[in-house]
């Protein structure tokens, strides 16, 4: 029973897609129901995983493991550890308030719901696989439907739609093409012909075992870094990110923002450093310079945005320069603090681009200038916008506080003077967001809003959903930290190990 | 003499003698899809009935090993009846409206007689019959479309480059002949002479001619004005058909006949493989016709296909195999769902297509799957595909063909997606197309076929493991 439960996770949603394939697309509000009992089901049993997983042993539970594809070396395997539980949650959780922020969809509401239940299945199947084929699998099924629901429901703004949804899809391929090769070398390189295997458990040894020599590690893992770069939106492959965020319905920006840009980080963690840890190292200091280039150049470019989903879609890629910061740092105290930014910055950013959601659907604007003194006539959402807001400045007692200030500690250690740089770009963050919510919330009450509703009723419970988990975890930021410490602590040796492999910084003499 | 292993050339050769017959005795005016409907059944029955027919150990052959009748061939052959199971399904509706449809089916029944004999050809005389009875059929199928200028065109076309490429390859197997003494395969592969000038002014032109079959760039030409105006349903059937059959004999041809200069000719494939997956997905882009646009894109997945050749492996041949396969697959999907269009919108280009997810949504659904699975997208069995090909070649150190490849297979997605948007947001001009029973079931299968194996390739991983060990490499 608990052996299967991480494939009922990701069957419910598969099971519901059957579902909805023969219910009649006149049928709206039992097509929305469908959809969120599979979200419900599926967070329901995560949090029940979230429970049960035990934090002393850490390491991969709930596994589950299937012959898969014989001569590839194939196994279906699942499984969870202090890394991909926090983003199954994440998953789940977003998935599960994105099917109520997506209420109102009227339009063609079956391809819609269909559209986000696969594109909820492979999330989470990139976060759980224990194989890379699986992981290669549901990595790439995210991209198509995120295109059709970009093109059909978005919304045009600076840019069309068409453009902002192919520029999306184009980017993350070509990323994820350069990833291909790097897995295609590093699979046939790390094990000889007949004993090669898919498995990530399998591949994290094989370093050890000699067969993958550094220079090998160091180009693919500059490989690895080019394909979850773009999805990170690592600077300077950010641009898809803005756009495309301003150009998708709610519903995709929430998961696009939320989750799907942390495939990149957990990539990069879970196959970039366990697996090729001397590339990780090699690169580490161009990781920290261009992760800098996110925190302060896309928090600059944010200040200037007249369009909300401009503002959010900056600042996300400005939070995502902490994880890479976090990551390249290269240390257990950072690594902690990458992992639950990318927790704590997905509940935010979700919530943020659910508050907007509802904004543009209830008064169809969304450029700063036209919106001022929401908080008169939509109090509800104004709380979501000040909760997702004062966590994004780093708060304490919000979510983002914590994380934050652990990848400070873990970047001080190794970079003290990178990391004064990088602390800097609060100050920016703290320009851009409250110049927001000051312009859209406060202020004089704008009569022509009068008549608009504040969110109510389904629409609530993104708000609600959200909202606790940002305060509940920011009270209690052990519930997080705990479990990925649990994880990440026994690497300790494995990353001291680290410090004899070259860096690029010894090629170029120890300028810094 | 064991004559049994001919059987299903004999089977198909009375199946369509049967036909020509029967279409004698119906009365003008009837339809003539009974004759459609025998032949399904009986090409049905032969398809299941080769799976029996795998087997380990030697192979059965006939008449001094000029034919064989390995699991390589068998595997071929139950494609090919698969390309043509469902061709005839897609035409049912299709050849009501020709003058002449039971000639279709007939044709049809040749071809595949044709593209069956390449299968086991060993030796270049029986390559030369199976090619020419193949290609022939297709000069005339390609023509069918009376009063139809395309159609008329593409015919002619076809007739004229095909038979020059005929001419060339003719001329190359007899320089062949000139240095070796001998057509047969296993003696020309026991023949150390390679390097004379006449061995290998013919090994180059038969290359040329088989190039000219595969439509591999640059000599691409003719391919896609034959695509646009061929009937639709055969347009598909040259492409997977075709192609496969063209395939199935050039392996053959390299890794049998020609095993020892392999060294020499690989990197030159590798050159035209990663010429075929640039030139073909580039000039995709810019197409608007959907048949056109699928022209450029068979040019590169031939590419891709050859990809797996330049492994030169029993992995790299097992790959072809699988790519072959859900080749054939994407494109019934895709060629049953223009047929459908064609015959309703009067066309084939975006606007006839615009709206498709409203007016038809299933046809909405299977057209994008196909074509994602050609582009090589998760969850399709194109992706599976790709990886095994990529695999393969990467382990012999064609690093650089691999990245060519995924990353074209990237920007064929633009163009492929171009098709989808147009689909799901353009304006339909009509609001609801009739879909019959017959397209129905092909789109099914082929859908769900695309998508399984996607999930879970291991029976046909299996299976073409199990034919591609016919090679001896």
């Amino acid at each position: 029973m608990t052996d299967s439960l991480l494939s009922m996770i990701l069957l419910a949603p598969i099971v519901a897609v059957v579902l909805l394939l023969f219910i009649p697309p006149t049928a709206k509000k039992s097509i929305k129901l469908i959809a969120a009992m599979a979200t419900g089901i599926s967070l329901l049993m995560t949090i029940y995983v979230y429970i049960n997983y035990d934090n002393n042993l850490g390491g991969m539970q709930f596994m589950q493991s299937i012959p898969w594809i014989s001569d590839l070396g194939v196994a279906y395997t699942v499984g969870v550890d202090g890394i991909s539980l926090p983003m199954l949650f994440l998953t789940n959780i977003i998935g599960f308030a994105a099917v109520f922020s997506s209420w109102n969809i009227n339009e063609r509401p079956k391809e819609f719901f269909i559209l986000l239940l696969i594109l909820l299945t492979g999330v989470m199947g990139t976060f759980i696989a224990g194989d890379l084929f699986i992981f290669l699998l549901c990595y790439e099924l995210v991209v198509i439907p995120i295109y059709i629901m970009v093109i059909i429901w978005g919304s045009t703004k600076r840019v069309s739609k068409e453009y902002a949804g192919m520029k999306l899809t184009i980017y993350l391929l070509i990323g994820s093409a350069f990833m291909l090769v790097g897995i295609v070398a590093l699979y046939l390189q790390a094990f000889p012909a007949g004993m090669r295997t898919f498995s990530i458990a399998a591949l994290s040894q094989a370093h050890l075992l000699g067969t993958l020599s550094q220079s090998f590690q160091i180009i693919v893992f500059l490989l690895l870094l080019i394909g979850f770069g773009t999805l990170l939106s690592m600077f300077p492959f950010h641009t898809w990110s803005p756009d495309g965020y301003a150009g998708a319905p709610t519903a995709v920006s929430m998961i696009h923002a939320g989750v799907l840009k942390k495939i990149g980080g957990y990539g990069l963690i879970r196959l970039g450093l366990l697996v090729l840890p001397a590339g990780a190292k090699f690169w580490a200091p161009i990781i920290i310079v261009l992760a800098l280039g996110n925190v302060i150049y896309a928090a600059y470019v944010a200040i200037v945005q007249k369009d909300l989903k401009y503002v959010i879609g900056y600042s996300s890629v400005s939070h995502m320069g902490y994880v890479l910061l976090g990551f390249a740092a290269l240390n257990t105290i950072s690594l902690t603090g990458a992992i639950a930014n990318m927790v704590a910055h997905g509940i935010m950013s979700a919530l943020f681009f659910a508050m907007i959601g509802y904004v543009y659907e209830k008064t169809h604007k969304r450029s700063i200038d036209k919106l001022r003194g929401l908080a008169h006539q939509m109090p509800r959402i104004a709380v979501g916008f000040m909760l997702a807001g004062m966590s994004s400045v780093g708060l304490p007692g919000l979510i983002g506080f914590m994380p934050e200030y652990t990848i400070f500690l873990g970047l001080f250690k190794v970079y003290p003077f990178l990391a004064i740089i990088a602390v800097s770009g609060i100050v920016f963050t703290a320009i851009y967001i409250l110049r927001v919510l000051q312009k859209i919330l406060f202020g004089p009450r704008n009569y022509g809003f009068d008549a608009i509703p504040d969110a109510k009723g389904p629409e609530m419970v993104p708000l609600f959903v959200l909202g606790s988990v940002l305060i509940l975890f920011g009270i209690f930021p052990q519930l997080l930290l705990g479990m990925i410490n649990g994880t990440i602590a026994p690497l300790q040796s494995f990353l001291q190990a680290l410090n004899n492999e070259p860096s690029l910084l010894v090629v170029w003499g120890g300028i810094w | 003499m064991n004559i049994y292993i001919l059987y299903p050339e004999i089977t198909v050769l009375l199946l369509t003698l049967l036909i020509v017959i029967m279409d004698l005795l119906l009365p003008v005016q009837e339809t003539r899809r009974s004759l459609a409907y025998i032949a399904v059944m009986v090409l049905g029955c032969l398809f299941i009935s080769l799976f029996y027919q795998y087997h380990f150990g030697i192979s059965p052959y006939f008449y001094n090993k000029l034919f064989y009748f390995d699991n390589y061939a068998i595997f071929f052959k139950q494609l090919f009846l698969l390309a043509v199971i469902f061709t005839i399904m897609l035409s049912l509706d299709y050849a009501d409206d020709l003058r002449y449809s039971g000639e279709y089916y007939a044709m049809l029944l040749f071809s595949l007689l044709g593209m069956m004999v390449l299968a086991s050809a060993n030796d270049f005389v029986t390559m030369f019959i199976g090619l020419e009875l193949m290609t022939i059929s297709f000069y005339i199928l390609a023509a069918f479309k009376n009063n139809d200028e395309n159609s008329s065109e593409a015919g002619i076309k076809y007739l004229i480059m095909g038979s020059v490429a005929t001419a060339v390859t003719l001329y190359g197997i007899s320089l062949i002949y000139g240095a070796g003494h001998s057509l047969d395969f296993n003696v020309l592969a026991a023949e150390t002479r390679f390097f004379v000038p006449l061995m290998l002014t013919g090994i180059v032109l038969l290359i040329i001619g088989m190039f000219f079959k595969l439509s591999i760039m640059p000599f691409h030409m003719w391919s896609p004005d034959v695509y646009e105006g061929a009937p639709t349903p055969i347009t598909g059937l040259l492409a997977m058909g075709s192609k496969a059959a063209a395939i199935a004999v050039f392996i053959r041809i390299l890794f049998v006949a020609f095993l020892h200069t392999a060294n020499y000719f690989l990197p030159v494939l590798a050159v035209f493989a990663a010429i075929c997956m640039i030139g073909g997905n580039i000039a995709a882009i810019k197409q608007k016709n959907i048949k056109r646009m699928l022209a450029y894109s068979s040019i590169a997945q031939v590419g891709y296909i050859l990809v797996g050749f330049c492994a030169a492996s029993p992995q790299g041949i097992k790959s072809v195999l699988f790519y072959v396969f859900l080749y054939i697959v994407a494109n019934i999907g895709a060629f049953a769902v223009l047929t459908v269009v064609d015959k309703q919108n009067k066309g084939t280009d975006d606007k006839a297509i615009a709206g498709l997810s409203k007016s038809a949504p299933l046809l909405a659904m299977v057209m994008t799957i196909s074509l994602l699975s050609m582009a090589g997208i998760p969850p399709t069995v194109g992706f599976v595909g790709k990886l095994y090909l990529f695999l393969a070649v990467v382990e012999q150190g064609y690093i650089w063909l691999a990245f060519i490849g995924f990353i074209m297979s990237m920007i064929s997605v633009y163009y492929y997606l171009r098709v989808v948007k147009v689909m799901y947001i353009g304006k339909a001009n009509n609001d609801y197309i009739n879909v019959s029973a017959a397209i129905k079931i092909t789109v099914i299968i082929s859908m769900l076929t695309t998508l399984l194996l996607g999930i879970w390739p291991q029976y046909l991983s299996v299976l073409t493991n199990f034919a591609a060990i016919s090679f001896a490499l």
